[in-house]
């Protein structure tokens, strides 16, 4: 290894490079359009040199958004996200963990079914069911509630799944040894199972923050009012259908806005994420 | 796979399940019941009645040119997004396994794309190919090529299609990388003591050991392409030009919230649930053999 090293590394680091460019030139490119004004982006094809106008933009994104959105701020659209983001990752972590925990370590009529209920679920994207859902969710009078934008989209069995794999590993001892102390169920639960799942939690949390802040068909349908538009509704609306003059310098800077919250998580919490991708998945 | 040791009694885990099965109940199982049954009706013209029509909406839905074409364009879209997701992770994959100095930064920037919504990366994408403003417009012009995906119906499909893999080679690669690292270094060693060439070595023993996480994440990426990727489309294309990009979840989407067609729209979920099905089947068998043989 060490003889081979100095001559082979040339190739591997040339394609990383070549790939770490190609992740970061439509961000770069974007970033460089949230430097400009309209008309600097007009005046196609456009200088890749960052202009000065880069707070500026961000600023009247971030407080004032564009017409099209009927002036509302993106702030308010990042919040939107922020609570649906953290409502479906704590939601599903909140009744994902129980239901796991009541079908491994409980031994009760039904609990086959209700297993098979729950992973069934797998199977169906919300995007494949959306009228139905549409439907119900409007009849129960969800429509632009933050309840209607995010329990439809917690019925899925992904951390059920993750939570029951983690459990069934837990020794058969520390059972017996609450039982020998007197511990209950919801005490073993409390003082022991959640203790021991902190980092199994840390990792779905942050897989499920990028998933709910990222969602898009579903928020499209279930929204329509300004005031409850996630940031990733908004930048669509600011497109629009190219009726008026498209703001495209402050679509880019809602776009870098819109990107990184979730970037950031990734990258300062990397260790869960890789951690909660790669056992999600198994 | 089962505890030996267990709590009794019924009442507790029935409380702990409640708010899973609750939510399920309601927001999967109810709305499925109905896809199905809507699925099997009509309404007429007005939609004020609805009667029973057996299989007739799927009937018209297979006869259906526009439809069969969406499958067409689905395939297409589905097998390239899958192909040009995977064959640039795995590269990177490879390369990122080889080199020390500067991994992590690598690692940490070819992942950042995961994190980015479908939707926003179409956006990025159609800025940098907007007919009229686009920064890689200009420069294909410049070379010649005459772009303007808005009216040219596979230039608009070879855009979704790479905004689509853009993003999701931080997850291929994410998994390549996991799975070149789990191959002992004793094998690889061993092949070099025997003269393999790196490229031998690659070929037999590294990627038939990559085989398995392979096919592992081409249903991953086929799945992701068949339903993610609807922000792509309808932030870039709107299936357009003339139904060229309009891939199955979309066409959904559109018969059944545009087009206010609800038992053609119920059909089509019906079969959209079975080829994930299908899918999910398939990708379990898969995973059941590799736990029996690992």
């Amino acid at each position: 290894m060490m003889v081979s090293a100095p001559r082979s590394a040339v190739v591997p680091h040339a394609v990383l490079i070549a790939g770490i460019v190609l992740v970061l030139f439509p961000l770069f490119v974007a970033f460089v359009a949230a430097c400009d004004t309209l008309p600097d982006i007009l005046s196609a094809p456009m200088s890749l040199v960052p202009g000065p106008h880069f707070f500026h933009n961000l600023a009247e994104a971030l407080l004032a958004g564009t017409a099209k959105t009927s002036g509302q701020p993106v702030w308010s659209m990042m919040l939107n996200s922020l609570v649906m983001a953290l409502a479906i990752a704590a939601g599903k972590i909140a009744i994902s963990v129980p239901s796991a925990y009541a079908v491994v370590f409980f031994r009760f009529p039904l609990r086959r079914p209700c297993f098979w209920a729950i992973f069934v679920t797998l199977m169906l994207p919300v995007e494949v069911r959306i009228l139905p859902t549409y439907k119900i969710t409007a009849d129960l009078h969800l429509i632009n509630t933050y309840a209607g934008l995010t329990l439809p989209l917690i019925a899925s069995a992904t951390a059920t799944l993750l939570f029951r794999q983690f459990f069934l590993t837990i020794p058969d001892e520390l059972v017996e040894a609450a039982k020998i102390d007197g511990a209950g169920p919801w005490r073993f639960l409390v003082d022991t199972v959640i203790p021991l799942s902190k980092t199994n939690i840390a990792a779905l949390f942050v897989i499920l923050f990028i998933y709910g802040w990222n969602q898009y068909l579903w928020p499209l349908l279930v929204t329509d009012t300004p005031s409850m538009t996630t940031i990733v509704i908004g930048m669509r609306q600011m497109i629009g259908n190219g009726d008026t003059q498209t703001e495209w310098q402050l679509i880019m800077a809602t776009a870098l806005l819109a990107i990184l919250p979730p970037v950031a998580v990734v990258v300062l919490m990397q260790r869960w994420f890789v951690k909660g991708l790669v056992e999600t998945e198994k | 796979m089962e505890r030996r040791v267990t709590f009794g009694g019924w009442v507790c885990p029935a409380l702990l399940l409640l708010p899973q099965m609750a939510v399920t109940l309601v927001f999967f199982f109810w709305p499925a019941a109905q896809a199905i049954e809507q699925s099997l009706l009509r309404g007429d013209a007005f939609g004020l009645t609805t009667h029973f029509a057996g299989f007739q909406n799927f009937s018209l839905l297979f006869n259906d040119p526009d439809y069969l074409a969406s499958f067409g364009v689905t395939a297409v879209f589905s097998f390239s997004v899958a192909v040009l997701a995977l064959a640039p992770g795995l590269l990177l994959a490879v390369m990122a396994d080889r080199v020390v100095r500067g991994a992590a930064v690598y690692k940490t920037v070819l992942l950042m794309p995961y994190a980015i919504a479908p939707a926003i990366a179409g956006v990025l994408w159609m800025f940098l190919f907007n007919p009229s403003i686009g920064v890689m417009a200009a420069s294909l012009r410049w070379l010649g090529i005459d772009w303007n995906y808005l009216l040219n119906a596979p230039q608009a499909l070879l855009l979704v299609i790479l905004a689509a893999a853009w993003k999701q080679v931080s997850y291929n690669f994410l998994f390549f990388l996991a799975g070149l690292q789990a191959i002992p270094a004793s094998l690889i060693e061993a092949s070099a003591i025997d003269g393999a060439t790196p490229r031998r070595r690659f070929w037999t023993i590294v990627f038939p050991l990559l085989a398995p996480i392979s096919f592992f994440l081409l249903v991953v990426n086929i799945v992701y392409a068949f339903f993610d990727t609807f922000g792509v489309i309808h932030n870039v294309t709107q299936g357009g030009p003339e139904q060229a990009t309009e891939i199955l979840v979309y066409k959904v989407w559109y018969d059944g919230i545009v087009g206010l067609d609800l038992g053609g729209s119920a059909a089509q979920s019906v079969v959209l649930m079975t080829i994930v099905i299908v899918l999910t089947a398939v990708q379990f068998r898969f995973i059941e053999r590799r736990v029996h043989y690992a």
